[in-house]
């Protein structure tokens, strides 16, 4: 049979991440879209282990390690470097976690989208700060365990929309993507690279420790996530906004909520309440998928 | 922006590590290991695709799971439409 996404593999076996790990899946299928040609700037993320330790490395391709807030920043820099010695071909990809991009880098994410600097930013989601051993990030859905959500039913704040801050910052691409649509994924990041300006794509990736779930199930959950709504696989170019699936029977909320140990303490209230925001939620997207804007 | 005068264009301006991670073997991770049934593989890639260690090689008829490598996450015989991949207890070493 032939392989639907390119056999070439820029991420190489060997590397520091956990068994069953998204954000393995997610490098390996960006840096198939965007090829050779490419410099990553990680901050402080689990990424920053599953590198390895220099002078070994998991990606054929240039990597900085950039303090915790500053991927976006750094990556501006490397660009304009790039630029300043006649390189106007290389690819600069931030790659952070949700933790480096919700919360902490936040401001040289906003900073560098509103210059409109010519790199990708691609944020892999795992919904916590997972690589310090679970804590809250801003990118925790309501309901979820961490270890610093006090008592059983997780955190009490909802997720917070950063798609819709970046989209408020008017940038030419955004795409959210996740490892169960291996193809999508590797288009987006493809098509990405063809645009100019500021990038950003949105990874929700699964994490067996982080979450709870039997190793063998991340690209279970992650493709649950899609088949139950919560994570919609969109995209948003030049303001042109476009559901990539839109799924005509979306399955119960439950059925992404119950194999994870961090909903563990959920109440049936609470889920009926994730349903019912996932059902907004959709609806709105489905007008806005109409509507083409 | 201009080019640095004194940098000619044929500096390399950014080059990958010369020594990848492939030389940290990361097989004794595991304690269940995987093996393909031949005979049920339809050759569907699914496998390799899913890979998370990016250790399935596609090369021959049937893929071929490096065990050097392989951290035993069983996203492979989760993913098999056939359920053509098994996963076993590894003797203790």
């Amino acid at each position: 049979m032939k392989p639907s996404i390119s056999v070439d593999e820029l991420m190489t076996s060997g590397h520091q991440a956990c068994q069953g790990c998204g954000a393995t899946l997610t490098m390996r299928y960006a840096l198939k879209g965007l090829g050779p040609e490419t410099v990553v700037v990680l901050p402080a993320c689990c990424w920053t282990i599953i590198a390895g330790a220099a002078p070994r490395c998991s990606i054929g391709v240039p990597l900085l390690h950039a303090p915790f807030a500053a991927a976006a920043a750094a990556a501006s820099g490397v660009k304009a470097g790039l630029s300043a010695r006649g390189d106007g071909r290389t690819t600069v990809m931030a790659w952070a976690g949700d933790g480096g991009t919700y919360d902490i880098g936040i401001q040289a994410l906003s900073g560098a989208a509103d210059r409109d600097e010519d790199i990708i930013y691609c944020c892999y989601d795992n919904e916590a700060y997972m690589n310090t051993g679970i804590q809250r990030s801003g990118g925790t859905p309501s309901g979820a365990w961490t270890m610093t959500t006090p008592g059983k039913e997780g955190s009490e704040r909802p997720k917070k929309d950063l798609d819709a801050i970046m989209e408020a910052h008017r940038i030419p691409y955004i795409a959210t993507a996740t490892p169960a649509y291996p193809e999508d994924m590797v288009r987006k990041f493809a098509k990405a690279k063809t645009i100019k300006g500021f990038r950003f794509i949105h990874v929700l990736s699964p994490c067996p420790p982080g979450w709870k779930y039997d190793t063998a199930d991340t690209v279970k959950l992650s493709r649950l996530a899609v088949q139950t709504g919560m994570f919609a696989l969109y995209e948003i170019a030049e303001g042109r906004f476009k559901l990539n699936l839109n799924p005509a029977k979306r399955k119960p909320v439950g059925e992404y909520l119950k194999p994870q140990g961090r909903f563990r303490g959920l109440k049936p209230d609470a889920e009926a309440a994730i349903q019912a925001e996932v059902d907004a939620r959709w609806a709105l997207l489905s007008q806005r998928h109409a509507r083409g804007t | 922006m201009p080019r640095l005068k004194d940098e000619p264009l044929s500096t390399p301006v950014v080059t990958p590590s010369a020594r990848p991670m492939s030389e940290n073997p990361t097989g004794d991770w595991r304690s269940v290991a995987p093996r393909i049934d031949a005979e049920k593989c339809t050759g569907c890639l699914l496998c390799w695709k899913f890979c998370p260690e990016a250790c399935v090689d596609v090369a021959g008829e049937v893929p071929r799971i490096d065990l050097h490598y392989c951290k035993g996450c069983g996203v492979c015989a989760t993913e098999c439409p056939a359920h053509c991949v098994h996963m076993s207890e590894e003797a203790a070493s």
